[in-house]
């Protein structure tokens, strides 16, 4: 027997990236930014995305979302209620979202009426750091109740994103969250993250990630 | 765990590559980075399961491992000895300029040329 070694060299994620690609042409095309939203269950991302999306609106910033869910619907019709169009990607039980299921999921939207279209990944910090959805920026959430050292036991999700944002500083007290001890685990991943520290109760931070998010800046403008 | 769908796709675009009829493939070598976001050692048990009933089925996976290198403003190319500490390691300055390390590639793909020979034969005869 003979054996032949071939070279193939070929990502293995090869067509979602070609997806991914295709979609962020499409999104620079109709000059709408999109964020995709990373974390674990449990940090207040659906809290903190219902008040984005209603401070978009208050301020007339054209605003959707797209929300990764494994099964029910709770999310979407909670992020209903601030006013903003939702449509809800359910993903029967898959770990992460994927460039080819928002393509399907945006089918009938108007994208040159948006500002701003937010992407509300599958709570998971493993499976969708390895994911292009096209986005503009990947934001990664950390909540104060969930410990400092997060970013050292996710660094594919935190060194891949753009922006981390900090959830619940509401709590920070109650909680002893050592803020510099987080914030040094972050930049020893991501020494270039903009780091945005929120509270969904008070709505601290909230305009500041607005602002980050519905405007392209120079730093966040550079290919992932 | 989303090994299994990385898994199907190594699977599905080997098998898209292979001429037709597929020839045995005896083994098939996969880059994996440490910023990837795979580990190895599930990578292998989905493989496993997505290879049967394919061309697959008796190809061998090997894994090579790829370290985070980043692009120092100051020294150059340095490999980090760990993917949580994005400092580079001769003259300490932070760096999250990424060259190596978040690689998910087939590299080459084992093929049993006796197979494909005959294979070949049984065609044109
Ligand atoms: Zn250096």
């Amino acid at each position: 027997m003979t054996a032949r070694i071939v070279e193939l060299r070929k990502g293995v994620l090869e067509k979602n990236d070609l997806l991914a690609a295709g979609l962020r042409a499409q999104f620079a095309d109709v000059d709408v930014r999109v964020s995709n939203w990373v974390s674990s269950p449990g940090t207040g991302k659906t809290a903190l995305l219902e008040l984005l999306l209603a401070r978009a609106v208050e301020r007339g910033i054209v605003a959707a979302a797209l929300v990764g869910d494994c099964a029910t619907d709770n999310d979407a019709q909670r992020l209903a209620r601030s006013g903003a169009p939702v449509r809800q990607i359910v993903t029967e039980g898959m770990c992460h979202l994927e460039a080819d299921m928002i393509g399907e999921h945006l089918s009938g939207w108007d994208l040159r009426a948006l500002d701003l279209l937010v992407i509300e990944n599958v709570g998971n910090l493993v499976c969708p750091s390895s994911y292009d959805l096209g986005e503009d920026v990947r934001v990664a959430l950390l909540s104060v109740t969930e410990g400092e050292d997060k970013p050292v036991k996710y660094p594919q999700l935190f060194h891949s994103s753009d922006v981390v944002v900090v959830t619940k500083t509401d709590l920070a007290a109650a909680v002893e969250w050592d803020r510099d001890a987080a914030l040094a685990a972050v930049a020893a991943v991501n020494p270039d993250a903009t780091v945005v520290e929120t509270s969904a109760r008070t709505g601290a931070g909230i305009d500041d990630l607005l602002d980050l998010l519905s405007t392209r800046t120079p730093h966040l403008q550079e290919a992932p | 765990m989303h090994e299994l769908s990385v898994a199907h796709a190594v699977v599905s675009t080997v098998v898209d590559a292979l001429p037709s009829p597929p020839p045995r493939v005896l083994g098939i070598r996969v880059r994996v980075g440490e910023l990837s976001g795979i580990v190895p050692r599930a990578l292998e048990f989905a493989y496993d399961v997505a290879a049967q009933d394919t061309p697959l089925a008796d190809a061998a996976l090997v894994i090579e491992v790829s370290p985070v290198v980043i692009d120092c403003p100051a020294c150059g190319p340095q490999q980090l000895a760990s993917t949580h500490d994005f400092r580079c390691p001769v003259c300490g300055t932070p760096c999250g300029a990424v060259i190596g390390g978040k690689e998910l590639e087939i590299l080459d793909v084992t093929l049993d040329d006796t197979c494909v020979s005959e294979d070949m034969v049984e065609v044109s005869a």
